[in-house]
């Protein structure tokens, strides 16, 4: 997470308010980055790290003079380490008001299983 | 700490104070915004103002905009719901109920209110009410 790196886009990145939760068949992680669209989100893998990033469009803000502000306008990026028991080809996404919701598929292999005794 | 506090008791709380400060992670990146929720932005375009709330996750239905006078009063409930029998890794996402009133420096025209929520970001433009602008009278 504290890794620093070089920014090729103009404007300060935020971390998302991100929730982590598990299920017999995956984790999903659900990450609010408001003000994003589908098109500004970039998720990509490498080498086990996941990394999220929205960008935000600054245009809409055009033309509006700051009065009062509560919190700054910016993108947003994570990142996760995954586990090895992860089915990196079947990790979807999904963003609705704001709020993306990723499935990560556990491999079969790490799945609960019942063993019936024969 | 000397039985008698010296002068420079205060000097040197306030240098360590402002080193905490300094070597704390404020700078570093983190969430946008902290405080009241939620959280709200005030812009004005010529006479009017735009007020921007930053909403994931809230269904339009559960948003309550109300306007009177001065006052814009903003409510709703926020709902985080997981999947059956999960376990949870890691929980930063608030929920629960939010109601908050925002007064602006003149009355706004309550017809002319216009809400719109994109993407978990709701803007509400609130016109000034024609009643409160100032009349310019020509100098005969």
């Amino acid at each position: 997470m504290a890794t620093k790196e070089e920014r090729t886009v103009p404007g300060r990145y935020y971390t998302p308010v991100t929730d982590i939760y598990e299920t017999d068949n995956g984790l999903m992680i659900v990450m609010e980055m408001p003000g994003v669209t589908k098109e500004r989100v970039s998720i990509d893998l490498q080498s086990d790290v996941l990394r999220i990033e929205g960008q935000i469009d600054f245009s809409q803000y055009k033309g509006m003079e700051p009065v009062y502000t509560e919190y700054n306008i910016g993108h947003y990026v994570r990142t996760f380490s995954l586990p090895s028991k992860i089915d990196r080809e079947k990790i979807a996404a999904q963003l609705e008001d704001g709020v993306l919701t990723l499935t990560l598929p556990k491999v079969l292999e790490a799945q609960p299983r019942r063993i019936s005794i024969s | 700490m000397a039985l008698f506090p010296g002068p420079f008791d205060p000097l040197l709380r306030l240098q360590e104070a402002l080193d905490a400060f300094r070597t704390s992670n404020w700078l570093d990146a983190g969430p946008s915004a902290a405080g009241s929720y939620p959280p709200c932005n005030v812009f004005h375009t010529g006479d009017n103002y735009v007020v921007i709330t930053e909403v994931p996750g809230v269904k339009k239905a559960n948003l309550g905009v109300q306007v009177k006078g001065r006052t814009v009063r903003l409510s709703g409930t926020k709902s985080v719901e997981y999947a059956e029998k999960a376990s949870v890794h890691r929980r930063e996402r608030l929920a629960g109920q939010f109601d908050r009133a925002i007064t602006l420096p003149f009355e706004i025209d309550p017809q002319g209110v216009k809400a719109e929520c994109r993407d978990g970001i709701l803007a509400l433009f609130l016109p000034r009410a024609e009643a409160d602008k100032p009349r310019s009278i020509t100098v005969t």
